[in-house]
């Protein structure tokens, strides 16, 4: 081979490595951007509320002065909105996902289900919004309540719970099912005393990931009309005289963490900003840590299972 | 065993016939149980149907409503969307324009990056910098929008300003490039999926010729895994369209008939929760019309669905 020949060659595979290594640059910075926001946003939202993340801001009410207000309402909102949608969405969406994998017979029903599941995915948040506004709050008549939020949510992490469900139930081996038949149980009993608790893991993740979702949902609860200024609490659940529990929260009024953060961030003042920065920090905080624990839940939980 | 004898040969009077027939009746509340409670599954499964017939009916029988005192037709070609003054019109066009206008400089964000971050992650990366990575990346596909829209608002807009001192301080250009940030994710991890679903031995052909790795993802993988490619494209593009809080907190709340996105506009999204925020009475007109671009929101993104499905079809390569 001529040496001509070569060289241009030799040129040629320089080029081509020189592209690979463009590209590989290329990635990095397109990931580096990704998480550069991730960061920026994370610090600057603790750069900016660090004055206001003493004690008070979680234990004072909303109030028209920007020092003295706190975020008292809407982390209790939160929490009172969650258990209702924890409650609404689990035993759903896991019996959903158990009757999908371990009951449905293949024909035109379960087809019709599971695409339309996968279709309920793709439907943007606020039409759940829409959805509970003509049919909880109007039609059931529960009103601009908790128990509205709640459910609405748990609607809108149900795709999330029934597709986590299936998954964790697929990867459980089919001797598993044949053991428990052969000793003479029934479909239940496979079930409830095998699949499910060895599909645990695997559905606790998705219903972390699910709850994750919905504790920074905004639209479809401002959508039902949750209030954006409330200064008082909804009656305690538990109260000191008999039964002890009550259920008028559940009809009470609200507001929640998402909320009062649009709230703040939507007004002019220097002073409000400050204090959404302060409650989109928590806001983050308590995403990042459920994130985290479904992720540990994925590798240490699972990591026993041998089958 | 010595029971066990005397009954096997003391004959079968010894076995009243009662017993027989409460083993029966226990087979019998079994087998009902057993009945009872794949039905209450069957019912649990049945929600998510509910679900969807409960939005077609709300979004229909509302939008109906409305169009009994809104012609369609000026409701989709008027260019004023005014429900709330005195002088009311209702054309769809403005949010639509903002809509798309949005979700447009979103997707100019979402695609390139997002693309470029599956190639390098499926292609490119070490197993361990994917297993660092992917989580960050769900994380931030996991950060709730509205902490996207003050970010928008405190940060990335007065950077814009910066560079452009006739930006309005609410414009779809700062809203859209937050958007496109927060749906890489989406885009990213459903293509990079789409490409490590190739097999390893189209790689090693494509070596075997003296490929490099560029070339192999570029003219081997990526066509191969086009069909996912796309429908990761198309499920970015259906999240910015019903992306809410986002452009609501940053692209200002002015109905406004333009595609030039250095101007403030509204979405569909952000007009519900305007007016949601808003305190219309129940079965007014206004408060018809957020069920009307419900409506309007919904159809698209069931259009992007069913353009997804087609996709998936029509490019899906046999391996």
């Amino acid at each position: 081979m001529k040496s001509a020949e070569l060289a241009g060659i030799h040129r040629i595979i320089r080029r081509n490595k020189r592209r690979d290594l463009m590209f590989a640059i290329a990635g990095f910075m397109a990931l580096l951007i990704g998480v550069l926001t991730f960061l920026a946003l994370f610090l600057e939202m603790a750069y900016s509320g660090w004055e206001r993340l003493n004690p008070e801001f979680f234990t004072n009410f909303p109030s028209r002065r920007a020092g003295q207000a706190g975020i008292l309402t809407a982390w209790v909102g939160s929490l009172l909105v969650m258990l209702v949608t924890a409650v609404s969405a689990v035993p759903l969406g896991v019996a959903a996902g158990v009757y999908l994998e371990e009951y449905a017979v293949r024909n035109i029903i379960t087809d019709i289900i599971e695409i339309n599941v996968t279709n309920l995915a793709g439907v943007p948040s606020i039409v759940y919004g829409l959805l509970a506004l003509g049919v909880f709050v109007y039609t059931f008549g529960f009103g601009q309540s908790i128990l509205s939020a709640g459910l609405t949510l748990g609607l809108l992490i149900l795709p999330v719970v029934i597709v986590a469900t299936r998954e964790a139930i697929r990867s459980i081996p089919q001797h598993i099912r044949e053991g428990a038949y052969a000793l003479g149980a029934t479909r239940w009993q496979v079930t409830h005393d095998h699949i499910v608790p060895y599909s645990m893991p695997g559905i606790l993740t998705g219903v972390i990931i699910g709850m994750s979702r919905a504790i920074g949902e905004t639209a479809p609860i401002i959508t039902i009309g949750a209030l954006t200024f409330i200064a008082f609490l909804p009656e305690a659940p538990i109260g000191p005289e008999f039964p002890w529990v009550n259920f008028e929260w559940l009809k009470s009024g609200f507001t929640v963490m998402p909320i009062q953060m649009f709230n703040w961030t939507s007004r002019p003042e220097e002073a409000f900003q400050q204090n959404a920065a302060a409650a989109g920090f928590v806001l983050v905080l308590m995403t990042l840590a459920m994130n985290a624990i479904s992720i540990w839940i994925r590798y240490h939980l699972r990591k026993d299972i041998k089958w | 065993m010595q029971d066990a004898k005397t009954i096997g040969f003391s004959g079968e009077a010894s076995f009243p016939p009662l017993v027989t027939s409460d083993r029966l009746a226990r087979k019998a509340l079994r087998h009902s149980k057993e009945r009872v409670i794949e039905f209450l599954l069957f019912g649990a499964a049945g929600v998510s149907v509910l679900t969807t017939l409960g939005i077609v009916w709300v979004l229909v029988s509302e939008s109906y409503q409305f169009f009994q005192s809104v012609p369609i037709w000026s409701f989709l070609t008027d260019t004023m969307w005014t429900p709330l003054f005195a002088d009311a019109h209702y054309g769809i066009l403005p949010l639509l324009a903002g809509t798309l206008t949005t979700s447009l400089v979103a997707l100019v964000v979402a695609i390139p990056l997002g693309t470029t971050i599956a190639i390098y992650l499926s292609e490119f990366a070490q197993p361990s910098v994917r297993e660092v990575v992917k989580p960050f990346l769900e994380l931030l596909g996991g950060i709730p929008t509205i902490v996207y829209g003050y970010f928008a608002l405190t940060v990335v807009i007065p950077l814009l300003q910066m560079l452009i001192p006739s930006l309005p301080g609410f414009n779809m250009l700062g809203a859209g490039i937050v958007m496109g940030i927060a749906i890489i994710p989406y885009v990213s991890s459903l293509a990079e999926d789409a490409m490590r679903a190739v097999p390893m031995s189209m790689r090693e052909g494509s070596y075997a010729m003296g490929g490099t790795k560029f070339q192999t993802a570029v003219r081997v993988v990526v066509p191969a895994a086009l069909s996912g490619i796309l429908s990761a494209y198309i499920l970015g593009i259906s999240r910015a369209v019903g992306e809410t809080m986002i452009v609501a907190v940053a692209a200002g709340m002015q109905p406004n008939f333009t595609m030039n996105p250095m101007e403030p506009a509204q979405t569909i999204s952000s007009y519900i929760v305007q007016v949601a925020l808003g305190d219309l009475p129940h079965g007014s007109i206004g408060y018809q019309s957020i069920f009307a671009a419900g409506l309007s929101l919904m159809l698209m993104t069931l259009l992007l669905n069913v353009a997804g499905h087609v996709v998936r079809r029509r490019y899906r390569e046999a391996y």
